[in-house]
């Protein structure tokens, strides 16, 4: 038989192994749960089913004179030149938030063609533009 | 154009220094002498000088406007007021890159200079480790990213540094963040070298834990720093975001504050010292990688200078080389524990034991936040970001045992701590805490059960610490950042439970309503700047009773053309009003946001604690 104090270490790392392995089962049901999907125009056009509960971000450019505001909301239309998807959104938008400039939208969507957004991204100086836009752009 | 040539030369000398300094120490760590040459000091002192004066003449490029150096012309511009020139010169990649080589030379220097009573082969040790990495960091710059490069025929005028980097927090940011990120090289080495040597003792213990205390109070002021930038000028009104580049500063804290902790266990009880060596190597590793995702372009932020591949790809051969040099010489080195000593399981090695649990596990969390997208993208092609909704589950819940167990901890002995010792009046402070969490709570519409017991944890902490505080023998500097940290989570839970926020497109001369108050906006003015044209406008929000102005400001730099919002903020002790406003569409309307954020100032308070109470254990004697 094993001594005592075999049996006590193989114990304690038997524990180490079952913590190590549900703190990671944790974490990865956590992020199934928790991760935004991003998505073209073009993506959306051709997704056959739309989860409306589920947050995605949606990039692409302002179209050019589509941007209406009133008192509540913004009203825009992000393009990747080949489809369109109107955005409606209610809260603080960014700094360098134009028309033909590039944008990420955080929101719901309604259906195919509507964006309820929560959130607007926006880059940090005109150079830059996020990496999805880019290839979102250029249609990857 | 002198200034040029000066710092690119007195770089190859510095580079040159830094060969015949890894030479020189591999061959006098044979040799049986005793005391360290004094040549090797000298030489020591002169790379540092060759880096400092490298350094300088970049400064003072930046100063003079000097276009004819690339760096210069991508980052400055004539108009720019002198501290911006000045603090441009980190503002950039090849710059920053500088500046890591300079505190790596820097530590190294003082390390050397200042530490006694340690073996001589010990310090030649952790100096030849030290210049592997300075040689990288010399070859990094010289190849891939060299400050000193020409441009020819001379522009007139620089392309200009990113506005919202034009920014006093943000100006002295990086350094701070360098002095811990890079401090943290030091232990690195200095672990490596005590490995070797067979040197991990108290005495060793104790040496490094100032060193160790050194990096973590930068490292933690530095990301204060960066927090309160994105606090103002951001605009969001938030101080995390959980932003991959603020994660990869977090993970070496992560891992900094649990070797702190266990640096402790080592010196008084000579136990866990593998794990020590683990830590250290893992702090340096999670800087380095840091600079890796966020200089490779990898992670896409304001931090991202440039998108070369070449730089990332070699950043991440030299992490590559580095951690498997130093896994190759842990496993050839590392000993067996030579007194398996019994921990028992009530005792304040335990309770520092269960600290480090928490802190691994708060990394881990962190690390696949992080880089699953990085993977996910690299498999499927798919994008995917991962927010605050994740942490926020993985992190809360495990915080409420994370409290407890930090207040218990300290309290406990060393070695064995007898139960029936544990005294009934702290039975009666965690009565008080839940019974103060649930009055607060009653007030909200928050979850009842969980936030109640969340705040009553927050707050056992707090007047456990405040207790400790009064009697004669406590442990200041411990109880100080313990207490510091309940006030930290304290104010972040108020502030998250209070906060209320309103956001509307307003007309100049326009009144809205909203909750209990009423928001005028009544006038814009405009002013010229040197470099920038700004819009102040001018509100008024009237709350119950009284009627507080603030003026936000839009300011349109001219270089690069680049609008930046300024908020206005009007801080009390007991919350912030945060108004920010941006430009629409035409000149008359405004997208204004208005945010009530209570106890913010006592988030900053609370870090600084945390930071006092670091300090109080650097300066601190110890026997």
């Amino acid at each position: 038989m094993y001594g005592k104090k075999v049996k006590l270490r193989i114990l304690f790392l038997s524990f180490v192994l079952i913590t190590v392995i549900l703190t990671i089962f944790l974490i990865l049901k956590s992020l199934e749960e928790d991760v935004v999907y991003f998505i073209s125009p073009t993506e959306i056009k051709s997704l056959t089913e739309l989860n409306t509960n589920k947050k995605v971000r949606v990039g692409g450019m302002v179209k050019e004179g589509s941007i209406q505001t009133s008192t509540e909301q913004i009203n825009f239309i992000i393009t990747d030149f080949k489809n369109e998807i109107n955005v409606s959104f209610d809260g603080a938008i960014p700094n360098l938030f134009a028309e033909g400039k590039g944008v990420v939208a955080e929101g719901f969507l309604r259906d195919h063609n509507f964006l309820n957004a929560k959130k607007i991204l926006a880059k940090h100086d005109e150079n830059y533009m996020p990496p999805e836009v880019k290839e979102a752009l250029e249609g990857k | 154009m002198l200034s040029s040539y000066l710092g690119y030369y007195s770089l190859i000398l510095g580079f040159i220094f830094s060969i015949w300094l890894l030479f020189y120490s591999f061959v006098s760590i044979s040799n049986k002498n005793t005391s360290l040459k004094k040549n090797i000091v000298l030489i020591l002192f002169l790379q540092l000088f060759t880096v400092v004066l490298s350094f300088l003449s970049l400064v003072y490029s930046f100063i003079i406007s000097d276009f004819s150096n690339e760096t210069v012309y991508n980052n400055s511009h004539t108009t720019k007021p002198l501290f911006y020139k000045i603090s441009g010169t980190w503002g950039n990649h090849e710059g920053s890159m500088l500046l890591w080589l300079l505190v790596l030379t820097l530590f190294i220097f003082l390390f050397i200079f200042k530490t006694k009573n340690q073996p001589t082969k010990y310090k030649l040790l952790t100096l030849f480790f030290q210049q592997i990495i300075i040689l990288g960091f010399f070859l990094f710059l010289l190849f891939t990213s060299s400050p000193f490069n020409f441009l020819f025929p001379t522009p007139n005028e620089g392309l200009g540094l990113n506005p919202i980097l034009q920014d006093p927090a943000l100006a002295i940011h990086p350094p701070i963040l360098y002095l811990g990120y890079v401090g943290s090289s030091i232990i690195f080495s200095a672990s490596l070298a005590a490995l070797v040597q067979k040197n991990i003792n108290a005495n060793w213990a104790n040496h490094i834990k100032k060193w160790i205390f050194i990096a973590w109070i930068f490292l933690t002021l530095g990301i204060m720093l960066g927090s309160i930038w994105a606090y103002y000028e951001l605009g969001w009104g938030g101080f995390w975001f959980w932003d991959p580049v603020e994660n990869v500063s977090l993970m070496p804290w992560l891992c900094l504050t649990a070797l702190l902790h266990t640096i402790v266990v080592l010196e008084k009880r000579l136990i866990l010292q593998s794990w020590t060596i683990i830590l250290s190597i893992a702090t340096f590793t999670f800087s380095m990688s840091g600079t890796f995702l966020v200089r490779s372009g990898i992670l896409n932020s304001v931090h991202t200078f440039a998108n070369d591949p070449e730089r990332g790809i070699f950043i991440l051969i030299f992490l590559f080389v580095l951690i498997s040099l130093s896994l190759i010489i842990f496993f050839f080195y590392q000993t067996k524990e030579l007194n398996e000593k019994k921990i028992f399981w009530l005792s304040k090695e335990t309770a520092i034991l269960i600290n480090n649990w928490f802190m691994m596990y708060f990394l881990s969390v962190v690390l696949i936040g992080t880089t699953y997208p990085i993977f996910l993208e690299v498999i499927t092609n798919e994008k995917i970001s991962v927010g605050p909704p994740f942490y926020h589950k993985l992190f809360i819940p495990f915080l409420i045992p994370f409290l407890i167990f930090m207040a218990i901890g300290p309290k406990l002995q060393w070695i064995k701590q007898d139960y029936k010792k544990i005294k009934i009046q702290q039975f009666g402070f965690f009565i008080i805490s839940f019974l103060i969490a649930y009055l607060i709570i009653e007030k909200t519409n928050a979850e009842y059960l969980f936030t109640t017991i969340l705040i009553a944890a927050a707050f056992y902490l707090f007047f456990i610490s405040i207790g400790e505080f009064l009697k004669k023998n406590c442990n200041f500097s411990q109880n100080i950042s313990h207490f510091g940290f309940s006030l930290f989570i304290l104010s972040v839970l108020f502030n998250s439970l209070f906060s209320s926020e309103f956001s509307a497109n307003m007309k100049i001369g326009e009144e809205l309503k909203y909750k209990n108050g009423l928001i005028k906006f009544n006038k814009i003015e405009t002013f010229n700047e040197k470099n920038y044209k700004s819009i102040i406008a001018n509100f008024d929000i009237v709350d119950r009773k009284d009627t507080i102005t603030l003026n936000p400001e839009i300011r349109i730099y001219n270089q690069p053309n680049i609008l930046t919002s300024e908020a206005d903020i009007k801080s009390s002790f007991f919350s912030d009003k945060f108004l920010v406003i941006n430009l629409l569409k035409g000149d008359n309307l405004f997208n204004v946001r208005y945010q009530n954020k209570p106890f913010m100032i006592w988030i900053w308070i609370s870090i600084l604690f945390l930071i006092f109470g670091g300090f109080t254990g650097f300066v601190k004697k110890y026997k």
